[in-house]
Order: structure tokens, then C-alpha cells, then sequence
């Protein structure tokens, strides 16, 4: 998946669980203070995001995953793997 | 020093004869039943039917809003944002004339957000736990509807929620008068929600016979009185009332409804599910609620009673009126809403207590469906049409027993 695809299906993704539109999540956008995703809707973008992906993103590291940009890169690095 | 008067100055519900007060009171007058067949998702069970709500609450609401919320507190925000605007209070809280810290809720549900914990507990098993949802806790804990009412309409008095069985939703009602009476609040929202319409809950109320085996007519099952009654139907919803002080609702000029006359809460001490065939526990609840409001017998013209459509229930509650109320049993107008919108167990109270503000407001008693041939052993006088109810001062009892032996009444009168 390019960068822009992983991207997009993050942005599907955020809509679903927390209602901002897709277009919106741009990869300099922070989660909680751009988007507004609280801490618990995170962690439903993150199980979300690991099946819809085939990741494991473990608890310590969703912490790092500041930006929309931050989340995309590390799905990349770790999709294939 | 005077005691605090309570009135009820808004109404809500989204109830199987409706998604709001008004239809769901026409579809009571017109003595409609709310009851239809489940579906696929009732296939192998023992009990096929259900009165299901009229619109589903996730079409109502806001997706995002609809899919952080078990269906119960769906029901239950509905309810309440209806009753809310029902009271005309939005606007005296966006003026500052509402103080939230006088602002409470008391909010019941039965058996909680029983869709979200075994949707959860299936992904559960099939998903592994990582895929459980991380808003698990807050969807299906006991006190959801009760905190989503109070987050999104700025509630921040006391915010409660009763759990009492079948009697939580006029167990609320009750509770949330009594917090106006003791001074704590000046505004409170009551109410009962329920969304229990799922597998199991069916399975389990079908095993401990307390439901309708019934497999005619859907519409014809729910018969609360009737010599042919076996058992209650599953119903789902939630009812909301909008409290008040007398004195702030006068003071803003509000449309009231009705009074909170007198409540009453008593127990069995019987057994754990069968009411007391005597109903000794109800009728001391029935008396307490009296006594409270200061009425006499003879006052009360109505009684929207808990008739279950259970064949030892229905009757030990015409012994309760007799036993409390003696000759003036004989003149009120009784009426069992159950046969039309089903059970909601612990909405039911709270859409019952929605029902008989509106009795004594219209000054009609609803319909008594179903009711062909009246069990000789229930001596009193239920309407099978609209019934006019007496102008001039009349209160109105709203009756409401559960599981565990729970009795709560209360009596509501015309406003004053």
C-alpha cells in the first residue's frame, strides 16, 4: 500500500469511530488537537486500525502516534513485517 | 415549614407505539399493540415475539453520538432531550437562569446495556480480547443513561440511577421528587430506559416462565386481567419526565403537566421473583404513596397499574387497590398500558408514569386492550375504550412492582 492509501483507509477509519470527515485527516493533523479524538475513541482507531492493516501496534507505542503522520509511517514500516 | 412541591414539566419517550409522546399517545388511545414478530434473530427461541421499538434510536441520533451508546441509553437520551424541550428549560439554561449544580438526573435501567455486553463477549470469543471495545465499561454499566443525560445536557447535581427490576423507572420518578423535596436540586429528569429484546434475556425470562408462550396473534398476546393471560411480552424504550420545583416552574411561567402528589417504596421480603400472591408489599407502597400525597381515596380516578398480563401478578394488584383504598377501588378507572407497548421492565415505570401525567392532563384514561374476558378474581373497573377522566381536582396512582420483591407507587394529581 502507498503511503497515500495507508492514509486513506486511516481517514475511513477515524471517521467511523469519531465522526471527522475523511479529507480532513491529513498527515500533519495531531489526533487530539486537530481532530479531537479522545483517548478512548484512539484506542478504537488503534484495534481498528490493527485489523484493518494486519499490525500490532502494543499500547507503549499508540502514545507516540501523535499525528495522522505518525500513525501512516508506522503502519508502513511495520505492514509487512 | 411548607414541603417543596414537585411538578412535571416535560415529557419524552420513544416507546413500540412510537419514536415520541405524541405518537405514542395516539397509538395508546387508539388501543394499538406495539407488538410484532422478532425475526431471524428470534429463530430457535422459545418466544418469537416482541414489542420492539416503534423507530430504532440509531436512526435518530447522531451516528458517531449512536455508536458510543448501548440502545439502552439511546432510548434514554431520546427520552430525555424530548422531555427537555418539552419544559421550555433549554432556553433558561442558555439564559444562566438554570444553575447545573441544581440540576440532577435519576435515570434507571433494569439490567443495563445487556446488547453491548454480549455483542462484546461474541468478539470476545471469536476475535480474541484485543478486539473487545476499549468504551466497553461505559456503554454497558448500569448508570450509562443516566451519565449520558447528565454529560450532554450539563445535569451536574445528583445523577442517579435506581435498580430495581420492573419497578427502576417509577422508582427514579420517585427519587428524583424526593431530591427536589430535600432541597438538594430544583430541576431533575426521571426516567427508565430498556433494550433487553436480545437472545438471552428471552431465553432466560422464557425458562423462568414469566414470559407469554402465546405463539397466535402477536397483537393479541399481552393481556393483562384476561382469564387468557400466561405471561408478559418483551418490550424495549424508555419514558422521561422532566421535574420540578413548583416554584421554579412558576417562576419561569412553565406549562404544567401534573403534581407529584406522594411516592411510596416498599419490599416483599417474599421470594426473589414471585410477587406476594396477598400483595402485601404492593398494597403498603400503594398506602405510603397515598398518605404521602394527603389525598383521600375517593380523590384517586385513575390507576395506570403494572399488569404484567401474569396470571398471580394481575390479580394480587386488584387486591392492593381493595386492600388500600376499600369502596373507592370500585369507582376509579383502571388502565394496563402493558397490553399495548408490552414490558419494558425497567422503562416501564417510567413510560407509565409519561402515560398517566397525560391521563390526568387529557382527563382521558387509555385503553385496556385484549381484556375479552376478565379474570372474576380482578374486581376492578378497566377501561377497554378512551375513558373521560372527572374534571375539577383528581390524582392519579401509577403503580410498579419488580423482581426482588420491589413495590413503588406514586401518585400524581392535576396541577393546582
Amino acid at each position: 500500500m502507498s503511503t497515500e492509501e495507508i492514509r486513506a483507509a486511516l481517514a475511513e477509519i477515524v471517521n467511523e469511530v469519531a465522526g471527522i470527515p475523511a479529507d480532513s485527516v491529513q498527515l500533519d493533523k495531531s489526533f487530539s488537537d486537530d481532530l479531537d479524538v479522545d483517548s478512548l475513541s484512539m484506542v478504537e482507531v488503534v484495534v481498528e486500525a490493527e485489523e484493518k492493516f494486519g499490525v500490532t501496534i502494543p499500547d507503549d507505542e499508540v502514545k507516540n502516534l501523535k499525528t495522522v503522520g505518525d500513525a501512516v509511517a508506522y503502519i508502513e514500516r511495520n505492514i509487512a513485517a | 415549614m411548607s414541603r417543596t412541591r414537585v411538578v412535571v414539566t416535560g415529557l419524552g419517550t420513544t416507546s413500540p407505539l412510537g419514536g415520541d409522546v405524541a405518537s405514542t399517545w395516539e397509538g395508546l388511545l387508539a388501543g394499538r399493540s406495539g407488538v410484532r414478530p422478532l425475526g431471524d434473530m428470534a429463530d430457535g427461541l422459545p418466544v418469537t415475539i416482541g414489542a420492539t421499538a416503534a423507530v430504532d434510536p440509531a436512526e435518530v441520533l447522531d451516528r458517531v453520538v449512536a455508536r458510543r451508546l448501548d440502545r439502552s441509553s439511546q432510548f434514554a437520551l431520546i427520552a430525555a432531550l424530548e422531555a427537555w424541550a418539552d419544559s421550555g428549560l433549554a432556553s433558561a439554561q442558555e439564559s444562566g437562569a438554570l444553575d447545573g449544580d441544581r440540576f440532577g438526573v435519576a435515570f434507571a435501567s433494569g439490567i443495563g446495556g445487556v446488547h453491548t455486553l454480549l455483542s462484546n463477549h461474541s468478539t470476545l470469543l471469536e476475535k480474541g480480547p484485543r478486539r473487545v471495545s476499549p468504551i466497553a465499561v461505559p456503554m454497558l454499566m448500569a448508570n450509562a443513561p443516566a451519565a449520558t443525560i447528565s454529560l450532554k445536557l450539563g445535569a451536574r447535581g445528583p445523577v442517579n440511577t435506581p435498580v430495581s427490576a420492573c419497578a427502576s423507572g417509577n422508582e427514579a420518578v420517585s427519587l428524583a421528587a424526593d431530591q427536589i423535596r430535600l432541597g438538594r436540586v430544583d430541576v431533575a429528569i426521571a426516567g427508565g430506559t430498556e433494550a433487553a429484546i436480545h437472545p438471552l434475556p428471552i431465553a432466560a425470562f422464557a425458562n423462568m416462565m414469566a414470559l407469554s408462550k402465546n405463539d397466535g396473534d402477536p397483537t393479541k398476546v399481552s393481556r393483562p386481567f384476561d382469564t387468557g393471560r400466561d405471561g408478559f411480552v418483551l418490550g424495549e424504550g424508555a419514558g422521561a419526565l422532566v421535574l420540578e420545583s413548583l416554584e421554579h416552574a412558576q417562576a419561569r411561567g412553565a406549562r404544567i403537566y401534573a403534581e407529584v402528589l406522594g411516592t411510596g417504596i416498599t419490599a416483599d421480603a417474599h421470594d426473589i421473583a414471585q410477587p406476594d400472591p396477598a400483595g402485601r408489599g404492593g398494597a403498603r407502597a400503594i398506602r405510603a404513596a397515598v398518605q404521602d400525597a394527603g389525598v383521600a381515596p375517593g380523590d384517586i380516578a385513575h390507576v395506570n397499574a403494572h399488569a404484567t398480563s401474569t396470571p398471580q401478578g394481575d390479580v394480587a394488584e386488584s387486591l392492593m387497590l381493595h386492600a388500600v383504598l376499600g369502596a373507592a377501588a370500585d369507582d376509579l378507572v383502571v388502565s394496563a398500558t402493558k397490553s399495548m407497548t408490552g414490558h419494558l421492565l425497567g422503562g416501564a415505570g417510567a413510560l407509565e408514569a409519561v402515560a398517566t401525567v397525560l391521563a390526568i392532563h387529557h382527563r382521558t384514561a387509555p385503553p385496556t386492550i385484549n381484556l375479552d374476558e376478565k379474570d372474576p378474581q380482578v374486581e376492578l373497573d378497566v377501561a377497554t375504550k378512551p375513558r373521560d377522566l372527572p374534571l375539577g381536582d383528581i390524582a392519579a396512582i401509577n403503580n410498579s412492582f419488580g423482581f426482588g420483591g420491589a413495590n413503588v407507587a406514586v401518585v400524581f394529581g392535576s396541577p393546582t
